[in-house]
């Protein structure tokens, strides 16, 4: 039976994690309300946080010299497609060391994870190299593939622990039906694990979305996704604080809606196992 | 009839030819730029040479740091993604030595390479050939609010020693209204603070390195540059001034909170402009200043650059284009577009001989004469085996100037005390130095 808690200690609770949540958004709610004032009122000392003079025309501007729907589609492009290739590659990976784990299955797994601590920088120059020869520098094809490769620890990892949580006996029982190898992943285990198949999608599509060292730096005119959409606003002489900002807003919006409307499934996915 | 229809014929399959031939021989360049007003004008004019020409430009716009990494990254492995580059008086006679830029020997007579101001023609030449042509330039001054020198009872001569614009600070230093006498950069970086400090210092008589590559922060010249500009921060600056750049510093200086602002003579246009600035019609303008009986006033020149990679395969389309952008040509149609005001700066003779500009942009004159002042050849007063201005011209500087500008920060938000800051500095530098094998330690 749950201990019965406290009114007072619910509400200080609940005050707390309002707070930490304020603190988290707050960034990112001045980079709205920033994107609606005029240079001058972004630069104001002290700076005014609601009254002032709302103003579209950073919106305009941005949009008027900037190509949006053109980054935009590409970011669509770069991070849907890295993450469908990734949780192709990954799933049956996934299974294979979940169900079928060998001696070395482990080490693999932190040789993976390993991946993650070198700094990206120190594979730049060789990444850069392969692509020039590959003819994959400025494509959307090479960031899906640069992307997919990065992320894929992560999402083989992800799944990895979410297949663990499925009962092995369920997929055994299936076998013994008479089930295929493919009909065992594609009838009993995906059923199953898609709530955890569907918040490795939504992390993955986020992390690609807002990735901006290998976008920045394998780009140039052609596949310039979000993040180079915003990196043409920074400015170190002259004050572009207000047109940053709406780039900044306009760049995240669509992933924040997209948040938004799945964050049950992503918090589902990410904090309860299989078959709770 | 007969004699029409073939005309016509003739006359549309010429017009085919032509679009044909047209078509054949339009080129598409992707050009690299940072963000900037001058920038932003250029790509929005660019429109008229596409019409002109019938090729287009695909323009990749990114912060200058970025940028510096992006290009560098693709010029050294030669990945041809730009046939356009913007970079620094910096890095032009590095790359230059480097094979990396197509040498610009071959420029349309009516070009008038004459015109372009000796101090950035030099910079951009390497054996007297050019390697980049000039978009806009800066060097340094002193900004200054003339009503609150004049409450003050101070008066800043044109050219002004650091003791006069050390007492100008104190006078005008109101600390109970938001105002503070002085403004200088204290964010850490190679192109940040240190392009100040090395101007400093080069006023104060310093050098970076002497002859046999022995770095300098242990001299007389280091250590009072280094006091005197903790002191009058300290004492006159803003607060969290180690983290003030050239935005943030012009921020201060437009909402009327900065009395004296010593920064890139680009910063004119933008304090003078009504529209953004507060204190617009009351700025006055000074050299930089120098040290008593060092005739040497910073020695700070940049300038904005349009080179090509020797990698780009469309080197003639690409000379038409960077040609057009940095024309006299151009510079007129700015003015007839946008006004005087907003022609871009500090490259050639001829619009600081023009009235409607002198006019229109009352910091024409010292932007001027502070360019002309610059010698690049000679940055200091004592003898260097480097060229350069506020930055000294070898490829480790990016990583020896952030380490010291690090070391400077430290020292203006107080974590260390200047010796402490000048020794490790002292030590940052020659370690790399010698590791780069400039001695033979």
């Amino acid at each position: 039976m749950a201990r019965a808690v406290p009114n007072s200690v619910k509400a200080r609770n609940t005050a707390i994690a309002w707070i930490i949540a304020i603190l988290i958004f707050f960034p990112i709610l001045w980079t709205i309300l920033t994107s609606f004032k005029t240079e001058g009122a972004a630069i104001a000392d002290p700076p005014v946080f609601l009254f002032f003079d709302w103003t579209m025309e950073n919106y305009t501007t941005v949009q008027e010299r900037s190509d949006y729907f053109g980054h935009f589609m590409n970011s669509v492009i770069i991070s849907v497609g890295s993450t469908v290739l990734g949780l192709a590659i990954a799933i049956p990976a996934a299974w294979a060391m979940a169900f079928v784990p060998g001696r070395q299955t482990k080490n693999v797994l932190m040789w993976m994870l390993s991946t993650k601590m070198l700094p990206p920088v120190g594979v730049l120059v060789p990444i850069y190299l392969i692509f020039r020869d590959w003819g994959l520098l400025d494509t959307r094809v090479g960031l899906v593939i640069v992307l997919t490769l990065i992320n894929l620890p992560i999402i083989v990892w992800m799944l990895y622990t979410y297949f663990r949580e499925i009962p092995s006996d369920i997929l055994e029982a299936a076998r013994m039906d008479g089930a295929t190898l493919q009909s065992e992943v594609i009838h009993v285990l995906l059923p199953m694990a898609v709530p955890g198949i569907a918040s490795t999608l939504l992390l993955n599509i986020i992390l690609a979305w807002n990735e901006a060292f290998w976008t920045l730096n394998l780009v140039a005119a052609n596949a310039a996704p979000l993040t180079a959409f915003i990196a043409s606003y920074s400015s170190p002489e002259g004050l572009f604080y207000a047109k940053l900002s709406a780039a900044s807003t306009m760049a995240i919006a669509p992933i924040l809606i997209m948040g938004w409307f799945s964050q049950k499934q992503l918090v589902r996915g990410l904090t309860f196992g299989a078959v709770k | 009839m007969t004699t029409t229809r073939a005309l016509l014929g003739s006359a549309a399959g010429l017009g085919l030819a032509a679009g044909l031939a047209t078509a054949a021989t339009a080129a598409e360049l992707t050009v690299a730029t940072v963000n900037n007003g001058d920038m932003i004008r250029m790509q929005e004019l660019s429109s008229r040479w596409e019409e002109e020409t019938g090729n287009t430009i695909n323009w990749v716009v990114l912060e200058e740091n970025t940028l510096r990494q992006r290009v560098t990254q693709d010029i050294a492995t030669g990945g041809g993604q730009f046939d356009v580059l913007t970079i620094g008086n910096y890095e032009v006679p590095i790359w230059a030595e480097q094979d990396w830029l197509a040498p610009l020997d071959n420029l349309p007579d009516d070009y008038n390479v004459d015109d372009i101001l000796p101090s950035i023609r030099e910079a951009l030449s390497v054996d007297g050939t050019l390697y980049a042509l000039p978009f806009y330039g800066e060097s340094a001054m002193v900004m200054y609010r003339s009503d609150l020198a004049e409450e003050a009872g101070v008066e800043i001569p044109d050219s002004p020693t650091w003791s006069e614009i050390r007492t100008a600070a104190e006078a005008m230093t109101d600390t109970e209204s938001g105002t503070y006498g002085i403004c200088l950069r204290g964010k850490p970086g190679w192109g940040e603070n240190m392009a100040f400090l090395t101007a400093m210092a080069n006023s104060y008589g310093a050098r970076w390195f002497d002859t046999d590559w022995q770095a300098q922060f242990d001299s007389e010249e280091w250590q009072a540059t280094l006091t005197d500009y903790l002191e009058m921060m300290n004492e006159y600056g803003p607060p969290g001034a180690a983290a003030n750049g050239f935005n943030e510093n012009l921020s201060l200086f437009q909402q009327g909170k900065c009395g004296i602002w010593i920064d890139a003579t680009v910063a004119a246009s933008f304090v003078t402009d009504p529209e953004d600035s507060q204190v617009a019609d009351g700025v006055e303008f000074a050299q930089f200043p120098n040290r008593e009986g060092v005739d040497n006033h910073g020695n700070w020149l940049w300038s904005w650059n349009l080179a090509i990679p020797a990698s780009s395969e469309q080197v003639d389309v690409a000379t038409d284009f960077i040609t057009w952008a940095t024309s006299q040509e151009y510079t007129q149609m700015v003015a007839e577009d946008e006004g005087w005001r907003a022609a871009p700066p500090g490259t050639r003779t001829s619009l600081y001989e023009n009235s409607d500009y002198q006019e229109a942009a009352p910091f024409a004159e010292m932007t001027l004469q502070s360019m002309n002042a610059v010698d690049t050849q000679s940055p200091s007063v004592q003898e260097t085996p480097y060229t350069g201005a506020q930055f000294v011209a070898i490829p480790e500087f990016q990583g020896i100037g952030t380490a010291v500008g690090q070391q400077f920060s430290a020292a203006l938000a107080g974590q260390v005390d200047a010796s402490q800051a000048l020794d490790n500095a002292q030590r940052s530098t020659q370690r790399e130095i010698d590791r780069a094998g400039y001695t033979s330690n």
